[in-house]
């Protein structure tokens, strides 16, 4: 029985903070913990502030682009590598392991100092022919973001691989299948939940990234980099609102997301 | 697949990993050399790297010793608490809870984590604020009890967003666990809190060092903790991370600073792989 009390007592400890964000979002009064009914003003303030709505597309493109990217490329990887052995294969698994210990802060500075030392090597040589100059931009945001959740995919789609029924392989194989035909209508339906989940997974990384775009994203503002410098300025009922709606979405993709991991052993 | 030429596979198999090497290679690897080639070099005049060769920035780390400090004395200190208070609700829920409602009970668990955490712990800066606890302590007397900004904020935040990160090992360890040993430790005459000390609490040892590696990790590298509920007062080595990079501009340093925080958390992982997990038994469960 104590032990069912500290049970329920840890899921209060979990919840009450994410029950206060939604609730005072609907908060007619300015200032935090200080009720003065209910009101809708500030989803209304949210979404019609152009900064905030500029900062929500940039995040969406950054994720989008970020997932489908990660998602592709490290799925390939997670098949060439089922297909290596020896020391690169070896070398591929340390650097995923690597890209996922290192902290977002050093990858964050990392590839902000190698990107700068690259733009100064190349943007006078760039110049010189008259090409555009090399800046930090969203495509320098999705880079370091593809860096991260690439490793993340490859270890979904391998856990998947290395549960997958050989015997299927072999039996398209015997039937004369080519190895494309083989991948097309064998392996990638097999992988499709594993595929989606990891699209869905890098997506939810990539939207709520702070450190790693903080130091790539030049002049952008991505949505959690909004969020973090009014923070800093102060408590603003605005972002509860924002914070409910993305919250929202960010459960409604992680769900999906465990709903297709989960059909996978289901359908085995 | 097999009855393709050699070459040509493994010409596929390289066309495959080309693109994942490619992003490694750029992304990582030369990045983390860069930084390791600044860590010795000098600070240019307008701030940013000047090509030297020295120690000096190395020498100088210890003008950053209270985030190391803090660092090293909580994040340990965080991942405790949070094995302390995770274990009882991982035992919970294996042992205890009616199988009917633990699926539900454990995906209540993992759902706050993938919440941003950003507005995690913003919502932590309204409850541990001059409105939030503080106010209510206020009216049972308790006056002017300062708990946001302190390192006491700090490990509320840690215990608070890794908590699932801990619960889950653990609980993966103690479902494993074959009940039949509890009942032959009872049948034996041991109490039931000598059967947790001897059986139990044993066996469940590798999801406590997998929950405490993962917790550990992410704590080293933390910013936006310390920074939200830490205040500026708080700082870890990722605050001062940020601090020497974009204030101060001082990279060479701040790239000695990151050598040293990536070496640290590196032989960390070693020495605890070499030691703690030096029971094969342990070792073998607590990686899968």
């Amino acid at each position: 029985m104590p032990l069912r009390l500290y049970a329920a007592f840890i899921y209060v400890f979990l919840y009450a903070p994410i029950a206060l964000i939604v609730f005072f979002s609907f908060n007619a009064g300015r200032y935090a913990m200080d009720w003065q009914g209910f009101s809708l003003e500030w989803y209304g303030k949210a979404f019609t502030n152009p900064i905030i709505v500029k900062a929500l597309v940039t995040s969406i493109t950054i994720a989008s682009c970020t997932s489908i990217i990660a998602t592709t490329v490290g799925t390939l990887c997670a098949l060439g590598l089922e297909r290596m052995r020896g020391w690169l294969r070896q070398l591929f698994d340390a650097l995923i392991y690597i890209a996922i210990m290192v902290p977002g802060v050093v990858i964050g500075i990392s590839t902000l100092i190698a990107f700068v030392t690259v733009f100064d090597a190349v943007n006078p040589t760039l110049e010189a022919i008259g090409m555009v100059r090399l800046q930090m931009g969203l495509w320098t945001v999705i880079a370091a973001h593809v860096l991260f959740n690439l490793a993340v995919v490859v270890l979904i789609i391998r856990a998947r691989l290395a549960g997958m029924d050989r015997s299927l392989v072999e039996a398209s194989e015997d039937l004369y299948a080519t190895p494309f035909a083989t991948f097309r209508q064998v392996v990638l339906p097999a992988l499709m939940p594993s595929i989606l989940a990891g699209l869905l997974l890098s997506f939810t990384f990539s939207f709520e990234d702070f450190i790693i775009a903080f130091f790539v994203a030049g002049p952008n503002t991505t949505l959690p980099i909004y969020v973090f410098s009014s923070i800093r300025r102060g408590v603003t009922p605005e972002i509860n609102a924002i914070g409910t709606a993305v919250l929202l979405t960010s459960l409604t993709l992680l769900m999906l997301a465990q709903f297709l991991l989960r059909a996978r052993t289901r359908s085995r | 697949m097999a009855s393709a030429p050699a070459s040509r596979s493994k010409a596929v198999t390289a066309l495959l990993v080309a693109p994942a090497g490619l992003f490694f290679f750029f992304l990582l690897v030369l990045p983390l050399v860069v930084v390791i080639i600044y860590s010795f070099g000098a600070r240019a005049d307008a701030g940013g790297y000047a090509p030297a060769f020295t120690l000096e920035n190395y020498a100088n780390l210890p003008a950053r010793g209270q985030a190391f400090f803090n660092t090293l004395t909580l994040a340990p200190l965080g991942t405790l608490l949070t094995v302390l208070f995770a274990y009882p609700l991982a035992y919970f829920l294996a042992v205890k809870a009616s199988p009917n409602s633990r699926t539900l009970l454990l995906v209540l668990v993992i759902v706050p984590f993938w919440t941003s955490q950003l507005l995690r712990y913003y919502a932590w800066i309204m409850i541990l604020g001059s409105k939030g606890i503080p106010s209510w302590l206020a009216y049972l007397g308790i006056a002017d009890l300062r708990i946001i900004n302190t390192p006491w904020a700090v490990l509320i935040g840690a215990v608070y967003g890794f908590l699932p990160l801990m619960v889950l090992p653990i609980y993966v360890s103690l479902e494993k666990l074959d009940k039949r040993l509890l009942e032959a430790s009872a049948d034996l005459g041991a109490d039931s809190w000598r059967t947790f000390r001897q059986v139990t609490l044993p066996l469940s040892l590798p999801g406590v060092a997998t929950g405490s590696m993962l917790v550990f990790i992410l704590l080293m590298g933390e910013y936006i903790l310390p920074q939200l509920l830490g205040g500026g007062k708080v700082f870890f080595i990722g605050n001062a991370l940020v601090d020497l990079f974009l204030q101060s501009r001082n990279w060479p340093f701040g790239a000695a600073v990151s050598t040293a925080l990536v070496a640290i958390m590196f032989v960390t992982i070693v020495v605890y792989m070499r030691f703690v997990l030096s029971r094969g038994d342990v070792r073998r469960a607590a990686l899968v």
